[in-house]
């Protein structure tokens, strides 16, 4: 016992112990940050409240949107919030090659979700209501457009994680980031479901 | 739960039936409301609250199944966060909108000429 190259098992478990509270520190950080990025989409809901009936004689919510477009973008970031599930799942089981499947159809499917989202926003600037028409159009843009930069943010975060982690494999630090990136991606539809009820539902109603 | 390796992160305990669960519930909970909605079963505040109502329950949905909140040993730090955030946001919600109604309640239509005319030409 007195080669202090090799650690006893005790001590492994030690070390192991200290990881898991380091990591577990550092994840609780991150869910912090997370309820306070809620705050900033909490002011942005309110201004989005107070001016949805200041149309300026331009459209109301109500005639303006296409739910159906924004049902496809809903189902799009449902399904890639599961996929990012069965992601963090493989990545507890170590399964590499699954790891890699399931974020990039995650990955996919979030860019498919900002195209449709951006397909909207283009349609609405050509037909004249842009964010500079309506105080009720600068807050929706505000609102949605931030929760479309969240989204941009998240899928570049993917990439750099999906390299990575080809460089590195599936680390203590990798496996620490991923879940990171996941707990933001499970955010991001959240604060959907709200954007989706608040802003496209109950428009017109 | 053989396969789950020593040392994983408190905050990732999913398995394969939760994730499907949480799922399968967000997405009928999303297809009840948009039918609701279009099919015009309800109307006005009966409408808004039923949609209301289906977001909050979705929520919570997620919260347990995808963010696996009330599943972490104590201390509960994370749910105590969340908490906190909630009482930020109802505060920052409904106080603005108490506000407003407020100030749109009280202004005369001479003061909403007046500003009008003021901000005329401003707009960003």
């Amino acid at each position: 016992m007195s080669d202090t190259s090799s650690l006893t098992a005790a001590e492994r478990a030690d070390t192991r112990e200290e990881h898991r509270q380091a990591d577990n520190r550092t994840l609780f950080g991150f869910w912090v940050y997370i309820m306070t990025d809620c705050v900033l989409f909490a002011s942005l809901f309110a201004t989005y409240a107070v001016l949805h009936n200041n149309t300026y004689g331009g459209s109301p919510s109500g005639q303006l949107f296409d739910l159906s477009s924004a049902l496809a973008e809903t189902l799009l970031l449902l399904t890639s919030s599961f996929t990012c599930g069965l992601a963090m799942l493989a990545v507890q089981r170590r399964r590499k090659q699954a790891v890699y499947g399931w974020f990039i159809i995650t990955f996919l499917l979030g860019v498919a979700f900002l195209a449709l989202e951006l397909v909207e926003f283009h349609h609405l600037a050509a037909g004249g209501n842009s964010w500079r028409r309506s105080g009720f159009l600068s807050g929706f843009f505000a609102l949605v457009g931030t929760h479309g930069l969240h989204i941009t943010v998240g899928l570049t975060w993917m990439v750099a994680m999906l390299i990575r982690t080809a460089k590195s494999g599936l680390t203590r630090a990798n496996v620490r980031r991923l879940t990171m990136l996941s707990l933001f991606w499970h955010f991001l539809d959240v604060v959907w479901i709200f954007i989706f009820t608040v802003v496209y539902m109950m428009g017109g109603v | 739960m053989g396969s789950v390796i020593h040392g994983q992160m408190d905050a990732e305990r999913g398995t394969p039936r939760s994730y499907t669960i949480g799922f399968a519930l967000s997405i009928i909970l999303t297809l009840v409301a948009y039918i609701a909605r279009v099919k015009h079963v309800l109307s006005g505040k009966g409408l808004m609250a039923v949609l209301l109502g289906l977001a909050v329950v979705q929520f919570v949905v997620q919260l347990f199944f995808f963010l696996h909140i009330g599943r972490e040993t104590k201390p509960r730090w994370k749910l105590l966060m969340l908490f906190l955030m909630i009482i930020f946001v109802l505060i920052v919600v409904l106080g603005s909108l108490w506000i407003m109604y407020n100030l749109n309640y009280r202004m005369s239509p001479e003061q909403i000429n007046q500003y009008m005319k003021n901000q005329a030409g401003t707009g960003l």
